[in-house]
């Protein structure tokens, strides 16, 4: 992997190049990273993906805890006794023996190294994977569980403890470009003293990773500290020294407030070398990424998209940059903010224009807002097929704006106009109803 | 009539055509997947054109209902609405539609739904039994279909656009069947339909009637057995004559996580999948099998919507793509010892 910083702006947020060996074209910082479930987006299949822009939509977030029960040993005609994860609707089941159940379990490390890792298992040759525990999605860190043996997560076949030896494994077999190393995440309200030792542990299984660190892919440390200045300062200065080619910010979006935050995140880069890349996680909404870029940081995994698509959401806030502030904006009773429209609202029944007028993406090419609003209505798959593809083009798009506004020295210009722009729009709400 | 049906190939009772329609000019014989509500689950319009999709089957009972035929008749039909640009065919909403409605408004109701809906072919109102039933309700349904075809007729408002076939009843009996196939010939439909199968007779019953009216239904008009099917039903359907075939059979067993594959079925569900890195069938140049290993979809299926689309991708593709020619080696040493000859359906 490389990185170069190749412009910055307003002091602290930089645009810059990424370059991993299996996508073919350079990537520029700040870049989001698509959220996937076992390897692949959630709903956008691999064959749809080429629609998106490229190479921005080249880098995936993976968790190697989405295949679950990958570390187990496998069942012997029902004498061994093995670990295994067996998912029956959302509960989980421990230690089943039976030898014919049907079971959704994923490959086991080995197999996925037969296999010959993650790109090949799907079908991905070209796209970079980066590899982190927590995605904000399905695998959310559970604070309480966790002991100095390993992370607990919550997912969705129960409780799983990740010990620092397990984590390796997975990473060693399925060769992502780049990968965080284990952390112990706590909230913004944890206690001082729960803090501290999530620091310590998280630098100890930093060591324990690295010492394990298979050949090739890029290791990023990772970083904790909770909603303590001083400790995010501690964290960072200890991952700093460390041989690691990027750092990877953990503990935000879980409990602090925007306010607080920018504090928190500058705390963390301003102890960081400027030349290696720093990648996010929990940063989700535009306002919160924009916070995210204003302190430095390159490489943001967001479940924005997620939770838009499933809510029957499609983004619609203008990205051109030119546009003026339209203060004549009427609010309209339709589900709409003027930020993202809500294609469940009878309004669109009829409604025979695509969600973004001009929108190049598969989505608003080819059909219409009545359309999505039927598929909606009759609980088809498509829709949010449709809907991933478009908010996924919808918010690159967002992060090219802002990649362009670092390169134009006006970062903070459009940092503040967009903020503005939709605090604006949501007084005008207030005020006309 | 709005259609044309041209025979270009025939090995005995075998015919390979092309039947053109107002959208699309389609090669027979093919397979129809069903797209009940408007979409077939889980695949865009563009994937569907790509696996060699030539005809959805769209539901108008479930549209009449959501999102209503005056909405899509507005936003004009379902083809533009869907955004497909090939051939559409919509049954005629009847089965479900006899518990909601006077049976009386049904016959007219049912037509005027489908005039709005624009489907390239659109079927009378049968009046369906099952072949599990004996009896006088055989017959009592077999003539009522023969009276609705003419309600049907009449009410049809788009004759030049959209092709009424007519569906053929009568149960197991192959005297009420001739007595349907003739009435329904002497309307001089576009297209004929072979109904009531598909329910749960026993396969030598089955291909009998099947085989019949293939006889017996003119050679110049396509000849559609509704509700088929298995693979292997279909191979012999088409050696017997017939041209068009729809099912749920691969789309819904996909969601269930089985595949469909030469040697039957395979359940991707199964524990044996764990670690097993073949692809699901190594003869098929699909997206699926040309990527992903059994192992990987197993860890998806029933829990991940993208199983269900890459298998829902590989089961049509396995319908769209065999009936042209990749009809395996057991299926037509199968076939020889039963006495059909299938071998214009084998690939050269």
């Amino acid at each position: 992997m490389k990185f170069a910083v190749k412009a910055l702006s307003s002091g602290k947020a930089r645009a810059g190049v990424v370059h991993l060996g299996s996508c073919p074209s350079s990537i520029e910082t700040p870049c989001l990273l698509l959220s996937t479930r076992k390897g692949l987006p959630i709903f956008i299949s691999p064959d749809l993906l080429s629609s998106l822009p490229s190479p921005d939509s080249n880098l995936l977030q993976f968790s190697p805890l989405h295949l679950e029960g990958a570390s187990s040993t496998l069942v012997s005609s029902g004498r061994e006794v093995s670990k295994r994860c067996v998912n029956i609707g959302q509960e989980a089941r421990w230690g089943d023996t039976t030898p014919n159940f049907d079971s959704s379990e994923g490959p086991s490390p080995k197999t996925i190294s037969s296999i010959g890792g993650l790109h090949q298992m799907v079908g991905l040759h070209e796209y970079g994977f980066a590899a982190v525990a927590r995605d904000s999605i399905q695998c959310l860190p559970e604070c309480g569980s966790t002991n100095k043996t390993g992370a607990s997560f919550e997912t969705p076949c129960g409780r799983r403890l990740i010990k620092p030896v397990e984590y390796m494994e997975m990473i060693t077999s399925m060769k992502p470009n780049l990968w965080a190393t284990l952390a112990d995440e706590v909230p913004a309200w944890a206690n001082n003293k729960r803090n501290k030792t999530s620091v310590d542990r998280t630098v100890k299984w930093l060591d324990e990773c690295i010492a394990r660190s298979p050949a090739g892919g890029a290791v990023f440390g990772s970083i904790v500290g909770g909603s303590n200045i001083e400790e995010r300062k501690r964290c960072a200065q200890e991952v700093a020294v460390r041989n690691v080619s990027g750092y990877w910010i953990g503990g935000f979006g879980l409990g602090e407030s925007m306010e607080e935050r920018p504090s928190l995140l500058n705390a963390v880069t301003d102890n960081l070398p400027k030349d290696w890349p720093r990648m996010i996680c929990g940063l989700g909404l535009p306002e919160e990424v924009l916070q995210g870029v204003a302190a430095g940081v390159d490489l943001f995994d967001s479940a924005y998209i997620y939770h838009l698509t499933i809510g029957g959401f499609a983004l619609t806030f203008p990205l051109d940059r030119t546009e003026k502030i339209d203060y004549n904006y009427q609010l309209s009773d339709q589900g709409s903010d003027r930020t993202k429209i809500n294609l469940r609202a009878t309004v669109y029944r009829k409604d025979a224009t695509p969600i973004v007028e001009d929108c190049c993406c598969y989505t608003c090419q080819n059909h219409t807002k009545a359309y999505i609003n039927h598929l909606l209505n009759v609980h088809e798959m498509l829709a949010q097929i449709l809907l991933e593809i478009h908010n996924t083009h919808h918010y690159l798009g967002f992060f090219r704006s802002i990649r362009e506004a670092i390169k134009e020295g006006c970062f903070e210009q459009f940092q503040k106009k967009f903020v503005q722009s939709r605090r604006e729009h949501l007084a005008a709400d207030v005020v006309s109803v | 009539m709005a259609l044309r049906f041209e025979v270009l190939g025939r090995f005995n009772r075998a015919r390979a055509a092309q039947l053109t329609l107002p959208h699309f000019a389609c090669q027979t014989p093919l397979f129809m997947p069903v797209g009940t509500q408007g979409t077939i689950k889980g695949l865009t319009t563009d994937q569907l054109e790509e696996i060699g999709c030539q005809i959805i089957l769209g539901n108008t009972y479930h549209l009449a209902l959501r999102p209503t035929s005056e909405l899509i008749d507005e936003l004009g039909g379902l083809h533009k609405f869907m955004n497909w640009p090939r051939a559409l065919l919509t049954d005629s909403g009847g089965f479900q539609m006899v518990s909601l409605l006077h049976l009386a408004d049904i016959t007219e109701k049912g037509v005027t739904f489908q005039n709005r809906i624009g489907a390239d072919i659109i079927m009378a109102l049968d009046d369906v039994v099952r072949t599990t039933i004996t009896g006088p309700r055989i017959e009592e349904a077999m003539y009522r279909t023969l009276r609705w075809v003419d309600r049907c007729i009449a009410a049809h408002k788009r004759p030049h656009e959209q092709n009424l076939f007519g569906i053929v009843q009568g149960g197991l009996d192959p005297v009420l069947r001739d007595i349907c196939v003739r009435g329904l010939v002497d309307r001089n439909l576009p297209g004929y339909a072979i109904g009531g199968l598909a329910g749960g007779e026993d396969k030598d019953s089955f291909w009998r009637v099947v085989a019949q009216c293939t006889a017996a239904l003119p050679e110049d008009k396509p000849r559609y057995v509704m509700g088929v099917g298995y693979p292997l039903d279909i191979v012999v359907c088409s050696a017997l004559g017939a041209d068009m075939y729809d099912c749920v059979y691969p789309t819904r067993t996909a969601r269930f996580g089985t595949a469909l594959v030469p040697e039957g079925v395979l359940k991707l569900k199964h524990n044996a999948m764990v670690n097993d890195t073949r692809p699901i069938d190594p003869t098929c140049a699909c997206m699926v099998c040309k990527n992903y290993t059994r192992a990987y979809i197993h860890c998806l299926v029933t829990k991940d919507a993208m199983g269900s689309q890459l298998l829902s991708y590989h089961n049509l593709y396995y319908m769209l793509q065999f009936p042209k020619g990749d009809v395996p080696e057991w299926v037509c040493n199968a076939m020889d010892v039963a006495g059909i000859d299938i071998s214009s359906c084998c690939s050269s």
